[in-house]
């Protein structure tokens, strides 16, 4: 991986140095660093040198396809380009069904969270005031529960939320001028499974990109632990997680292995799995 | 005192607007700050073998949901056929129409031996004598 790691660091500082910026297209899953700007494909042409470039140029603008571009987490918009902001992987998913341009975003690793809209997070009741709850989810500023965002709650009927329970529940506030807001229901008003997570279990932290890696549709490790005993899992994109089974010692067992894998390769994976079957 | 802008800044003002609408343009480029557009992510309460059943029916409904957004075009199955319907709407339309209908009216939906509504014949109207 060092040697990797270190050719793509130097090929992205020769071109912050130089000034030049790449193509998107051809960056594909690369390191990409702070600072570097980014080109769409159809700003390609303008960069051609010389006179035949210049015809390109205005030959094309009058085709210029109006594509509507998604830049994710880790990309700002600046001009007509993408703009780095995190360093990491540059991914890009295609356009699902057709509603043009795609997404592109940055693969990065962090540990603090910072709250987004429409996530769902595990947070822990840390005040209980008036009419709304204080949870904390592990960021900046504690996020605001009102007593009414729970499935079946009314102004009679209180849910039963102590200080101190976990709350699975998603944003509908979350940007960097306002204090976080979250509920417990959807936009119907059914929980699907959101509110107070039960008894018992244990809670512990991991890093962000870890909680993806883990919720990936085809993710081996969730796969494998499934198969060992039966066991309950909630991730909270906040960077947390709650696991509970029957004893208290195939908890710890899960806790560790889920921790553990981050940085595992899937061999090591395989052996522990195996080791953990066989006992 | 002068209030406002006076109108030589007020005219590059609005030329720099027209720049960056026209600017825009060319390709809209949105900013989201939210994973779940990036990556399919599962859902995130998760049960195995049974430990917890409300919580493996959830998985299968919300994780089926998300699948089911790329299948919209399969044709959902009829209970009813299309000819059957069209049966029913036909002698329904009569029979509803009879409860709205004034006694003079009455005359169009007579009804045969089987209850089905004859033809209505030609509208009785006012014929202007000819002279």
């Amino acid at each position: 991986m060092a040697p990797v790691m270190a050719e793509a660091a130097s090929v992205a500082a020769e071109s912050l140095g130089g000034g030049r910026a790449r193509a998107a297209r051809t960056v594909l899953d690369q390191v990409v660093l702070p600072g570097e700007e980014l080109l769409l494909p159809e700003q390609e042409d303008a960069d051609v040198p010389g006179g035949a470039g210049e015809k390109l140029l205005r030959l094309n603008a009058g085709a210029r396809s109006r594509v509507r571009v998604v830049c994710g987490p880790g990309l700002r918009r600046c001009g007509d380009r993408l703009l780095v902001t995190k360093c990491g992987r540059l991914r890009y998913k295609e356009p699902g069904s057709g509603s043009g341009g795609g997404v592109y975003w940055v693969d990065s690793q962090q540990k603090r969270y910072v709250p987004v809209k429409g996530d769902h997070v595990i947070g822990i009741v840390t005040a209980k005031s008036g009419d709304i709850f204080k949870i904390d989810i592990g960021g900046s500023e504690p996020a605001s529960l009102s007593y009414l965002a729970f499935e079946g709650a009314t102004k009679r009927n209180r849910p039963n939320v102590q200080v101190g329970d976990l709350i699975y529940g998603q944003f509908v506030v979350a940007n960097k001028d306002m204090e976080p807001e979250m509920v417990c229901i959807d936009s119907c008003g059914r929980a699907n499974g959101m509110g107070v997570i039960g008894q018992d279990g244990l809670l512990f932290k991991v890093t962000l990109g870890l909680i993806r890696k883990l919720l990936a549709p085809d993710c081996e490790i969730i796969q494998e632990v499934g198969k060992l005993y039966p066991l309950e899992i909630v991730f909270g994109m906040n960077g947390r997680i709650w696991v509970k089974a029957k004893t208290i010692q195939q908890t710890l067992i899960l806790a560790n292995v889920l921790e553990a894998c981050e940085h595992m390769t899937s061999d090591q994976r395989k052996q522990i799995f195996a080791r953990l079957a066989e006992s | 005192m002068q209030r406002g802008l006076d109108s030589e800044t007020k005219k590059q003002l609005e030329e720099e607007e027209k720049k960056i609408i026209s600017e825009e343009h060319w390709s809209f480029i949105i900013e989201e700050q939210s994973f779940l557009l990036c990556e399919d992510l599962l859902y995130g309460r998760m049960s195995f073998r049974g430990f917890n059943p409300e919580v493996e029916k959830l998985m299968l409904q919300m994780n089926s949901k998300n699948k089911r957004e790329e299948v919209k075009d399969e044709a959902v199955e009829l209970d009813v056929s299309d000819e059957e319907m069209a049966r029913r709407y036909e002698t329904l339309v009569g029979t509803i129409g009879k409860k709205f209908a004034r006694k003079r009216d009455h005359a169009n939906y007579e009804e045969d031996e089987n209850g089905d509504i004859k033809p209505s014949k030609a509208k009785k109207m006012f014929l202007k004598p000819q002279d």
